[in-house]
């Protein structure tokens, strides 16, 4: 508990700290007491079984989570310094700089264009329409760095439903970058997608290391050992065990740890 | 042991057993298709009885330039009965035109705000007193119509009569907001919350997320519920007989009395002769009814249906 103090310059050289992290769906507590510092400019899973609340851990980056009116928050989540469930925080711009990747593939139903600007326009400081010139500046930028823009040149009319699942995840991760995210929060991007897939998109967060933190929640145990520098094992709501994913994988130090990467449960 | 347990019948014997769901299954499935075809059996029962009563009056005594471009709807006339709809049309129009303008942005609203903003108990509540609103028999909104609203305009508006244009508008919007809204938040509801929560894990506000996500997303159902109010306006008949003034007329401004293409056949068949030529040109009325509900219908089917074909 004493980590609460944490100097302030510890505290911005890292992505994400949270203190005391408590998090309750009604009645149900999902996190409890949730202490991590998640390093900037890396990639770090999140591993663990079904209902550990890994998800609700990375939805409460976003605060997304808050779109249940029943969902209560305690705790701090620092962000680069900052805490975003402080009072004088604007909820739109912690969401808009912790950008989400969801589960299942949502392109909007527009074109595939309009899906790459919807953030970039919801933010912008001007009003009315964008510039042709930025605008096409932004998707060719946007698509290029999710190695899809060869892919979709084209089309960029068309409706993004149209789009295979790969395809689409893609769009999902490329309508983030014109916002600007610190962070990208990616809840098991992959799961709805076929091996090839998941490699193809596996390649592309690991182009964005570096770029961008990447926090990724992850049922698959190879995923998380091929895909991540860091990786946090939870259990039950808590964080069981935190280190570099090579050592988590050869040398885990918890039981419960080893138990759970070696299939024993889960 | 083994004295105790029943020799096995060979399995066999067993194969082309039917037993009782067996026969239930099949009576189920006549029946079902019995109700199905019901359904297809009147519609074309209607339209052939309607034909058939009408078409001896298109056929012999019909003058186009008379019955589409008169104002003139005489058919009692001693000397010579004329029968032009123009009026009857330009009321039914302007009654639902009126209508429409009232019930478009009102049961947009309401749909919007119980699909969308409405949790828990006040959503369920709507959602029971907007069904119950469309329950309510239209001759009630006649009464309406005519005993609060008849003299609130009069009132208001210091005009002579107050069954008119605007008075039966309103009543015929108020009733078909309901239905629209039920339906257009089918519409709303429709739309995978996926399209929601992705647009508000980018920080759109609620009002961005309906008018950039879900209104565009939901675009089809809402027009389908458009039209389906439309042709709910068009056919209504009891309310608007008793709000609207009833008297033939071109209507120039929201405080004239007209009369409907509907309330006409519904206050005239009751006196004619069975046969007779004005009882012909009432059921031409009701082809012309039928005729252009099924359009507005086919057109609501069509935009619902060709872009989700276009789509997969």
């Amino acid at each position: 508990m004493g980590s609460a103090n944490t100097p302030l310059a510890t505290a911005t050289s890292l992505a994400i700290m949270t203190r005391d992290l408590n998090l309750w769906y009604g009645d149900f507590q999902a996190l409890f007491d949730v202490d991590l510092d998640i390093k900037s400019g890396i990639i770090t899973a999140l591993i663990g079984p079904s209902g550990c609340g890994k998800s609700t851990l990375l939805r409460s980056v976003n605060r997304i989570t808050e779109r249940l009116g029943y969902v209560r928050t305690g705790g701090s989540i620092h962000v680069h310094g900052k805490n975003i469930l402080d009072p004088d925080v604007e909820l739109l711009q912690v969401r808009r700089q912790n950008g989400m990747v969801f589960q299942r593939p949502n392109p909007l139903p527009l074109s595939i264009r309009d899906n790459v600007t919807f953030g970039y326009r919801l933010h912008r400081e001007e009003r009315g329409r964008l510039a042709r010139a930025e605008r096409d500046r932004i998707v060719e930028e946007s698509l290029t760095k999710v190695l899809l823009w060869d892919a979709v040149k084209d089309k960029l009319d068309q409706p993004a439903i149209e789009l295979s699942l790969e395809e689409q995840q893609k769009l999902c991760i490329a309508r983030l970058l014109p916002m600007r995210p610190q962070l990208l929060l990616m809840d098991e991007p992959c799961s709805a997608l076929d091996p090839q897939a998941t490699s193809a998109i596996e390649e592309l967060i690991w182009d964005l290391r570096g770029e961008y933190t990447v926090v990724l929640v992850t049922h698959n145990m190879a995923q998380a050992r091929r895909a991540s520098d860091e990786c946090i094992f939870m259990l039950m709501g808590r964080v069981i065990e935190h280190s570099d994913t090579g050592r988590m994988f050869v040398t885990p130090t918890h039981t419960e740890t080893a138990d759970y990467i070696e299939g024993r449960y889960g | 042991m083994t004295s105790d347990v029943a020799p096995r019948t060979s399995p066999l014997s067993d194969l082309d057993r039917r037993d009782a769901a067996w026969y239930w299954d099949k009576l189920a499935q006549v029946l079902i298709l019995v109700a199905g075809l019901s359904g297809i059996v009147a519609v074309i029962g209607i339209f052939v009885f309607i034909t058939k009563e009408g078409f001896g009056f298109i056929s012999e005594s019909l003058i186009p330039a008379e019955f589409f471009g008169s104002i003139a709807w005489r058919p009692t006339s001693e000397t010579r009965p004329t029968y032009g709809i123009l009026a009857l049309a330009a009321g039914t129009a302007s009654v639902t035109g009126l209508a429409m303008l009232i019930a478009v942005p009102f049961s947009l609203g309401a749909a919007i705000y119980i699909g969308e903003f409405a949790e828990g108990k006040t959503r369920e509540a709507l959602k029971v007193l907007v069904e119950l609103l469309a329950a309510i028999p239209s001759v009630v909104w006649g009464f309406i119509g005519m005993t609060i609203l008849n003299p609130l305009i009069i009132d208001v508006f210091d005009v002579p009569v107050g069954l008119s244009v605007l008075n039966a508008g309103v009543i015929l919007g108020l009733m078909a907001a309901p239905i629209m809204t039920t339906i257009a938040e089918d519409a709303l509801k429709a739309v995978p919350d996926g399209y929601r929560e992705a647009a508000e894990a980018m920080g759109a506000t609620r009002w961005q997320v309906i008018f950039q996500v879900v209104l565009p997303a939901a675009k089809k159902g809402l027009v389908a519920a458009v039209l389906l109010g439309v042709g709910r306006g068009f056919g209504e008949t009891m309310a608007v007989l008793m709000a609207s003034g009833h008297a033939i007329n071109l209507p120039t401004s929201p405080f004239d009395s007209v009369r409907a293409i509907t309330a006409t056949i519904a206050a005239e068949l009751g006196e004619t002769a069975h046969g007779s030529e004005h009882y012909k040109a009432l059921f031409t009325l009701g082809i012309l009814l039928f005729a252009v509900t099924f359009v507005i219908n086919l057109t609501a089917d069509i935009v619902v249906r060709g872009r989700s074909r276009k789509k997969r």
